[in-house]
């Protein structure tokens, strides 16, 4: 599904400071009935978000208005458990285009990158002073720049570099995907198929 | 030749397509399983690239995420449910894939049928839109989890694009200790690790205990190897393997058998074979366990008491207690239980059922607890209704549903209420994972069995012989 290629996003972030935030609190199991990819947003979170009587649960983060922006920051080993890319989707969906962690997990990370939602991974150091700045100041703008590979808070001098592949990166950078590139290579994967054993 | 490969190295290069430079390898995938859940995007995006599957023969699709474990046999009640099951039947029609729905004879959770059917081989690489493929690992296959993006990639050409795993070997020398099942080793070593130990890696279990374990106990295992945050784990195949999988439907036959077995003897890790990490345990440091905690490494063996804090959740560790309504220092022994749960691709099979038979066997079900014993397949069901298991669990006042997922990820009706306590033989104990609000505890089937049975956490040791 095409994706709006990501280069420098310059924005506010939510942070949630937990750790081992798992792909069922992003998207509960209840939610993934439907057949289509969308209004996954609405349910992002569910459960932190709202009460059973669907009432709004007043303290969590992204129920408070003073935090706003299209980059989530979170605790460590952020998306640890199920497959669903329902997760990646409902965070794209809800509007965020990039999540800032000192860990990920792994399925979660692919199916953010094979989706256009871009996982920075920072040191747990940075991310601490990242927590503290954004608490200060929740408008604070922090700057995802994926050309030059660089994560930055320019009014408080803090800045890191982050990694991805350099094929990962071509792809966000235009919004493809990696069926395009498979597609072209089809010749080749049919005579590999020939030699398989089973 | 090298002499320093492991096995997962031996089967991941001889599944390699091409290598993108400054990016992934290109897998080739022998076999794809599909299910309800994660497969309607996937073959949306087909239907607007205008692709069909590229090899139907390499797919196997079946029904069992959203399915109801009652009344199979009437049209499904829930709307959505009805939709997504309805959806896969016509998809895998117009792209000519098997489609074991729902009442078919080989339906069953995707993890439990793929080694009953010998659709799971050594030396194969297998995936699914589903995180526990790390199951088929058991066989010596490379099988992992992967996301609707990729379930798309893999229908259309056969092929994920991956970034090559580091690798573990993680090895348990010794004997276990009575009352010590394959479901406590695993969580003993997620315990140790934290719930994200492994990211990064693909797991090798190597020692005694790996050896001994049946292939059932190391589906357990390596199903439980995603809990630690490995995309897989895999064991070597041996005599047991092969015993396992002769004859099966999708397994070779005659000279493809014989050319099968060629390969599958060269697939161990060499002697010197470089690991990027390993560990040692001893089996008579694990007793059995249980988990207290929000996540499957929040586990502690029953003798012990809450800790303080666990390795990889520091800060956390209070909120998930209080989620939980424990406290630190407490024993779980005696906390009162409200649901017990027998299934999932974790210990949904006939080898579990088996255990928790031998433990209820001559008592009946506690008044204050409901039980859902769910097989993991309609084979499942079959066998244990065949050799007398499931008449045992039945006259100790249990009944007996029929197969599917349900309470594992409670995407059916088959929900535990908010508040209460359900011991699992699942794999999540996830905040909500079991229902929104349901508080989970991990532990072996025998120690379910024990649960159910009395109405709380108790030692199951003192049931078996």
């Amino acid at each position: 599904m095409a994706y709006e290629p990501f280069t420098i996003l310059k924005s506010s972030g939510v942070p949630l400071p937990i750790e081992n935030v798992d792909t069922d609190q992003i998207i509960p199991a209840r939610f993934l009935k439907a057949t289509e990819r969308k209004g996954f947003g609405d349910n992002l979170f569910r459960d932190w978000r709202y009460n059973q009587d669907n009432t709004v649960i007043k303290d969590f983060v992204l129920n408070n208005p003073a935090y706003k922006g299209k980059i989530l920051v979170s605790g460590k080993n952020f998306g640890s458990g199920s497959s669903r890319e329902h997760a990646a989707w409902s965070i794209y969906d809800y509007g965020f285009r990039c999540v800032i962690s000192s860990f990920f997990a792994d399925i979660f990370k692919n199916n953010c990158l094979n989706i256009g939602v871009l996982p920075v991974k920072v040191e747990p150091a940075f991310l601490k002073d990242l927590f503290e700045i954004i608490y200060e100041n929740p408008s604070t703008k922090i700057m995802v720049d994926l050309p030059s590979q660089l994560v930055s808070v320019e009014e408080n001098n803090l800045a890191a570099s982050f990694e991805i592949s350099s094929y990962k990166k071509n792809n966000l950078l235009n919004g493809f995907d990696d069926i395009d590139y498979l597609l072209n290579i089809k010749n080749e994967i049919n005579d590999f198929a020939k030699k398989t054993l089973f | 030749m090298e002499n320093n490969l492991t096995l997962f190295d031996k089967v991941w290069e001889s599944h390699v397509v091409k290598r993108v430079s400054g990016g992934p390898d290109i897998l080739f995938i022998d076999r794809h399983l599909v299910h309800e859940v994660t497969s309607p995007v996937a073959f949306q995006g087909m239907k607007e690239r205008n692709i069909k599957v590229l090899f139907p023969d390499r797919t196997f699709a079946t029904a069992d995420h959203n399915t109801p474990t009652i009344n199979q046999h009437l049209p499904v009640k829930d709307p959505m449910s009805a939709n997504q099951l309805k959806t896969l039947e016509k998809n895998t029609k117009e792209h000519d894939v098997s489609y074991w729905g729902l009442g078919h004879e080989k339906n069953g959770i995707v993890h439990v049928i793929g080694p009953e059917n010998g659709i799971t081989l050594p030396g194969a690489t297998i995936v699914c839109g589903d995180s526990h493929t790390s199951t088929h690992g058991a066989f010596g296959a490379i099988a992992f989890g992967i996301g609707t993006s990729e379930v798309e990639m893999v229908l259309s050409t056969q092929c994920v694009m991956q970034m090559k795993p580091k690798k573990m070997r993680i090895n348990i020398d010794g004997s276990l200790k009575k009352g010590v099942t394959p479901k406590d080793v695993a969580l003993f070593i997620i315990s140790n690790l934290s719930t994200s130990g492994a990211t990064g890696y693909f797991v090798e279990y190597s020692g005694d205990v790996f050896s001994n374990m049946s292939m059932e106990g190391r589906m357990t295992v390596c199903n439980l190897s995603i809990e630690m945050g490995a995309r897989g784990g895999m064991i070597a195949p041996d005599k047991k393997t092969y015993e396992f999988l002769k004859e099966k439907e999708f397994t070779p036959k005659g000279d493809k058998w014989e050319k099968a077995m060629e390969y599958w003897s060269t697939l161990y890790s060499d002697e010197s074979a470089i690991f990027d990490k390993e560990y040692m345990f001893n089996a008579e440091n694990i007793e059995p366990m249980i988990t207290y905690g929000t996540n499957p490494g929040m586990g502690i063996g029953l003798s012990k008491k809450i800790p303080k804090s666990a390795p990889g959740g520091e800060n956390s560790h209070a909120k998930s207690l209080n989620y939980m309504g424990f406290n630190d220092g407490e024993s779980m022994v005696g906390k009162k239980i409200d649901f017990v749960f027998l299934g999932s691709c974790t210990n949904g099979r006939a080898e579990d059922f088996r255990a928790f038979a031998k433990v209820v066997k001559g008592y009946q079900k506690s008044k204050n607890v409901t039980a859902l014993l769910v097989p993991g397949s309609h084979f499942v069901a079959k066998e244990i209704r065949k050799n007398g298991v499931a008449k045992t669990i039945e006259e100790a006042g249990f009944e007996i549903r029929e197969p599917g997922c349900s309470a594992c990820l409670a995407m059916n009706d088959d929900k535990v209420p908010a508040g209460k306590y359900a011991i699992s033989t699942s794999n999540r104990n996830f905040e909500g994972r079991q229902g929104p609000g349901s508080r989970t505890l991990l532990a072996s089937p025998i120690m379910v069995a024990a649960a159910a049975i009395t109405g709380k956490i108790t030692d199951p040791r003192k049931y078996i012989d």
